[in-house]
């Protein structure tokens, strides 16, 4: 009660205003720059209040809620880990990397439930090939679309152009998946492979670069055009991923200060030019988060991929081969595990999918945070 | 003479390359916007087409026969989306006030915060494992309880997150000015701050649901599916996407119609949920300095 007796800061902070008179600068998050974020008036009044009890109760409830999101990253961690020991015990670290060899056909043998032989290297090959050319296509068209946004779209159709793009994001994969598996796949065997086929297999470019590994018979476009495989997983997983990474670089381009713009035409810089000068080069570190978020997303994305990858455990540098993803063999099996062994196995595919995850979602976060904390938080 | 030739030549070139820059970034635009209206097209015709009076009141037949619908995944998914919204939402909620109203500036709220952000880039299939884990396999069974808690624990990052950043918005004076007429802290949070921001805490909510509404991933091997009727939490359950994942990787015709019926129902409903979040927000919500 001796708060009553001391008047005098609460009226100062009364005539200044709380928030005018800590004026933060134009683009700074002003709730950031308060530490503790509660006014002197608002201290008072909560110190005055004759309801602790209850308030106290209340916060606790709330503080139980945030610590629950603590809870259940802690639980989904322990589970895994505990699920999957019984494969961590047998297979060990070998299992990420190491491979049998079937004895009548001299193969690699990857994964075969029926015989107890569980090593998961096709699968992250998979899913590394499918997100690697995910972004191959996906980072050219998102930042060209953040530009056009930007910098260069008329007014009156940044707003529906927007939408749409957002809307591309509220699509479920399992839709994507069902477009891909009735046109995506058709599209790629009969008009597109038949185009890129025959420029990776052309003599040319086999006798020059064949050293390369990447043309001819055993290069990106050798083996058999079914449509399905690596090339048709990516190509959806990048249309999967191309609004988030677009809208994310959109956000972080709209955060670059709008005199640097001015400054770079002043000089008589050219639109691109002062694109290039101004805006991506000071938005570069953003983009770069944004491009990891969306590998972050590519990376655990499940049924879209395994719905067009093919489902084989085998490791085919061809694009056009079959394969298998992280996410896309848990989807497939996990609810037919032969043994306990096998769900085991799938669980600590998981558990590498999530830590890897962890780590992409981590890093693109710091980055994009770096770059956009200067401007007030908007919501996505 | 000759510098200034080499200067118009080089304004030419700058110019050309300006136009070359304008022309592909309007390129990627049409690149990018190309496959959304073909995957529209290919939904409304495909669906359309498709899409009968039997879909929204029939059970599936048996496979291989023709006709069937998918009434028992609509409210499968029904069903499984409430209970995920009845565990995600109040804890993403009370979460967010957590975040926005007493832990501001602590280093817990930032942990808080970034452990949001780790959640919801957690693939949805590890979230399945997660829930057959901590439900399925004490249950010994697969059941729309398990399909629920997967896709709650989905929900709540996207709603904190927009629950905290909503309440920010809300102005320091409006909590004083509760707070001055003698409101107990905890009153003036739900029936003041909350209140004032509930268009986006809502939007927050919607958006959360549109989300999960379409994951597939989580249910496979917790919620199973099911091609009967049941609306009990302790059975498997089936969904509107499980069973769209079934039908199209089945060999039937008149499954993968059934399957772009499906997707069209699906995508109308999230359209109307994220159409309603614009109206919500464009009602606009009280804003001012924090």
């Amino acid at each position: 009660m001796t708060d009553l007796r001391v008047p005098n800061p609460v009226a100062t902070t009364l005539q200044n205003g709380p928030s005018e008179s800590t004026a933060p600068a134009i683009g700074q998050m002003p709730e950031t720059s308060t530490p503790r974020g509660i006014s002197a008036v608002r201290k008072y009044l909560l110190s005055r209040g004759n309801s602790s009890g209850s308030d106290r109760l209340f916060a606790g409830a709330m503080l139980l809620c945030a610590l629950a999101i603590f809870a259940l990253v802690a639980l989904i961690a322990v589970e895994l880990v505990t699920q999957s020991q019984l494969s961590w015990h047998a297979f060990g670290l070998p299992f990420f990397y190491r491979y049998n060899v079937d004895p009548v056909t001299h193969l690699p043998l990857f994964w075969d439930p029926v015989n107890g032989v569980f090593y998961a290297l096709p699968f992250i090959y998979g899913t590394l090939m499918t997100s690697l050319v995910a972004l191959c296509i996906a980072v050219p068209l998102a930042i060209g679309l953040a530009v056009f946004l930007t910098e260069m779209c008329p007014r009156w159709m940044r707003a529906p152009l927007s939408f749409f793009t957002e809307l591309l994001a509220a699509i479920p994969s399992v839709v994507y998946g069902l477009w891909a598996i009735f046109v995506l796949v058709p599209l790629l065997r009969e008009h597109i492979n038949p185009i890129l086929i025959p420029i990776f297999n052309a003599p040319i470019l086999t006798r020059t670069l064949g050293w390369t590994g990447l043309f001819g018979d055993n290069g990106l476009f050798g083996g058999v055009n079914l449509g399905l495989g690596i090339l048709c997983g990516g190509v959806i997983l990048a249309i999967m991923i191309l609004p988030i990474i677009a809208s994310l670089t959109r956000e972080v381009m709209n955060s670059v200060p709008n005199s640097q713009r001015e400054a770079a035409l002043a000089l008589g810089a050219t639109r691109w030019e002062m694109i290039r000068m101004a805006v991506l080069r000071n938005a570069r570190i953003g983009i770069v988060g944004s491009v990891i978020l969306g590998l972050g997303r590519a990376l655990g994305e499940t049924m879209a991929v395994a719905m067009v990858i093919g489902n084989s455990p085998e490791i085919h540098l061809s694009l056009l081969s079959m394969g298998h993803s992280m996410a896309s063999v848990i989807a497939n099996e996990f609810s037919e595990a032969t043994s306990d062994m096998h769900r085991s196995a799938l669980i600590e595919v998981g558990l590498a999918l999530f830590l890897v995850t962890i780590v992409v979602n981590a890093v693109a976060r710091i980055l994009v945070w770096a770059v956009t904390r200067g401007t007030p938080a908007r919501v996505q | 003479m000759k510098g200034n030739r080499g200067r118009t030549l080089r304004s030419l070139w700058r110019s050309g390359v300006d136009h070359m820059a304008t022309a592909l970034a309007i390129l990627a635009t049409v690149l990018v916007v190309a496959p959304l209206i073909a995957i529209f097209f290919y939904l409304v015709y495909k669906g359309a087409s498709s899409l009968n009076w039997a879909f929204f009141t029939q059970i599936p037949k048996p496979e291989g026969e023709v006709g069937g619908g998918m009434a028992n995944a609509i409210v499968g998914s029904a069903v499984v989306l409430f209970v995920a919204s009845l565990f995600g939402i109040p804890i993403g909620i009370g979460g967010g006030i957590y975040l926005a109203e007493f832990g501001r500036g602590t280093r817990l709220a930032n942990a808080v915060r970034f452990t949001a952000d780790v959640l919801n880039g957690v693939p949805s299939i590890v979230m399945g494992i997660a829930a057959f884990s901590l439900i399925v396999v004490p249950m010994h069974h697969y059941s729309a309880l398990a399909g629920g808690v997967a896709l709650g624990i989905m929900m709540i990052p996207t709603v904190t997150r927009t629950t905290e950043e909503m309440l920010l918005m809300v102005p320091h004076s409006v909590r004083e000015a509760a707070l001055g007429l003698g409101v107990p802290n905890w009153r003036s949070v739900i029936s003041i701050t909350l209140k004032t921001a509930s268009p986006g805490v809502i939007t927050g909510c919607m958006l959360a649901f549109a989300r999960v509404a379409g994951e597939t991933a989580p249910l496979l091997f917790t919620a199973l599916g099911n091609q009967f009727w049941s609306v009990s939490l302790n059975h498997e359950i089936s969904a509107l996407p499980l069973q769209i994942y079934n039908y199209a990787i089945s060999p039937y015709d008149d499954q993968h119609r059934q399957a772009w019926a499906g997707s069209l129902v699906l995508i109308a409903l999230i359209v109307i949920a994220v159409s309603l979040v614009r109206f919500f927000t464009s009602r606009g919500t009280l804003k001012g300095a924090s």
